[in-house]
């Protein structure tokens, strides 16, 4: 990741997920949006097999109206991740959250399979 | 068509491709997370030759990739899902991509195990961690417990008490099995305190962890304890579901190999915390890829593939 002097920085991780870089780009994804998935994590072992699963579903057709987005959780724009009330209570990575009509619907700490995820569009996106 | 493909991008894969490549072979290593793989959630890695300068795991691990790429192995993030290796000419399916090989040098490593307590799968994220450097800042100020006597438990416990008020290490014999040196920095650690021949019996609370009861093997007794999350240090398992019933396993699931690195099946190799040996560390998964190498370059020559 490449630190910019104003705090935030850019993503870097190796993968084909879209990822949000900052506030602006996270309102422009909910708005252009009706469901979104958005994981908020760092590069570590229990978040990637989240960005993995997410890379995965966002090619099957069934999910082509989902976006799936990922967020540097120590960057400015994961802030609405962090402090949202239905994470008050996380202490894994990565935080996954899911937005319906730009509110936040659902919401699960540390790993989370590609089953996982799928349920939880099914339960709470559609 | 590749000379090698390394499967698992941690301090075996890379020191295998590293070797690899300096010897002039076609060379992919294929990595599904992060580099590093184990050693990547180390804060400090203190047992390695050379490191005299603090520095962690994972910055070593990206190290370890940009050598053995300077040398030309190439590196790719994907999911092995399924190899073939009956035959000379080796094929490697990935999630997004079927390669060819003459050789294949499984380096898989190993991952936490889970105790198998009830609500520990269910608390995951919620007071129940497995990676003291991934989720100890959620922990500030609070109580927590370790569960194991390792090298893994001792290292985290020290990590912990820079963050939490109190940790406790719960340790199922009267005695650690880590290293002296850490055992000496654990004694003199006000904040640790070690409760002998104890075991986690059960996971308390409704929606997150909020406390452990815990059992002393020696007397039954049960008591509570109140932390507000555990860090799970009981050891690994070979990741090696990839090759059940393809390769000789042992009884607890590591590979069987001799001391070149060969397994049972010619041309197929193996490095690092995958395979069955004494000593699991990075030292030795590096040395393990460096011979695994040089063993499947000989093959290649010998075998005229």
């Amino acid at each position: 990741m490449n630190k910019k002097k104003d705090g935030e920085c850019n993503m870097n991780f190796d993968i084909t997920v879209r990822q949000i870089n900052t506030d602006e780009e996270f309102d422009k994804y909910l708005k252009e949006n009706s469901s979104a998935v958005v994981c908020a994590g760092r590069w570590g072992p229990m978040c990637i097999p989240v960005y993995k699963a997410m890379e995965q579903l966002e090619l099957e057709d069934q999910y082509k109206d989902v976006a799936f987005l990922v967020v540097n959780f120590d960057i400015r724009a994961a802030n609405r991740v962090r402090i949202a009330p239905q994470c008050r209570s996380f202490r894994g990575l990565p935080f996954t959250v899911y937005y319906k009509d730009g509110e936040l619907v659902h919401a699960t700490s540390s790993i989370q399979s590609k089953q996982q995820l799928e349920d939880n569009v099914a339960t709470y996106l559609k | 068509m590749y000379d090698v493909i390394i499967v698992g991008g941690g301090p075996a894969g890379f020191s295998a491709a590293l070797y690899c490549a300096r010897a002039n072979l076609n060379t992919l290593l294929i990595e599904r997370q992060a580099p590093g793989g184990q050693m990547s959630t180390t804060e400090v890695l203190e047992n390695y030759p050379g490191l005299a300068e603090p520095i962690s795991g994972s910055e070593i691990a990206f190290a370890m990739e940009k050598q053995a790429k300077k040398f030309g192995a190439t590196t790719i993030n994907d999911d092995v899902i399924e190899v073939d290796i009956e035959n000379k000419i080796k094929i490697v399916k990935t999630a997004k991509q079927i390669y060819q090989t003459k050789t294949i040098i499984l380096a898989m490593g190993a991952v936490p195990k889970m105790i198998g307590l009830q609500k520990e799968k269910e608390f995951m994220g919620l007071g129940v961690s497995y990676c003291a450097i991934c989720d100890g800042s959620f922990y500030y100020d609070q109580s927590v417990a370790i569960i194991g006597g390792g090298d893994t438990a001792l290292v985290d416990a020290i990590y912990l008490s820079r963050i939490c008020k109190k940790i406790y290490i719960i340790h199922r014999r009267n005695e650690l099995r880590g290293s002296k040196y850490l055992q000496k920095k654990i004694k003199k650690d006000d904040k640790i305190e070690i409760v002998w021949d104890t075991v986690i019996d059960e996971i308390i609370g409704e929606t997150q962890l909020e406390g452990i009861k815990v059992k002393n093997v020696k007397t039954n007794v049960i008591k509570d304890i109140q932390v507000e999350g555990i860090f799970v240090a009981i050891g690994a398992k070979p990741s090696t579901e990839l090759v059940k019933n393809k390769v000789a396993l042992n009884d607890e699931g590591y590979i069987i190999s001799d001391n070149d690195m060969n397994t049972n099946i010619p041309g197929i190799f193996v490095a690092g915390d995958i395979r069955e040996k004494t000593l699991r560390q990075v030292i030795t998964a590096a040395a393990d890829g460096a011979i695994a190498a040089h063993v499947a370059e000989q093959y290649i020559v010998k075998e005229n593939i």
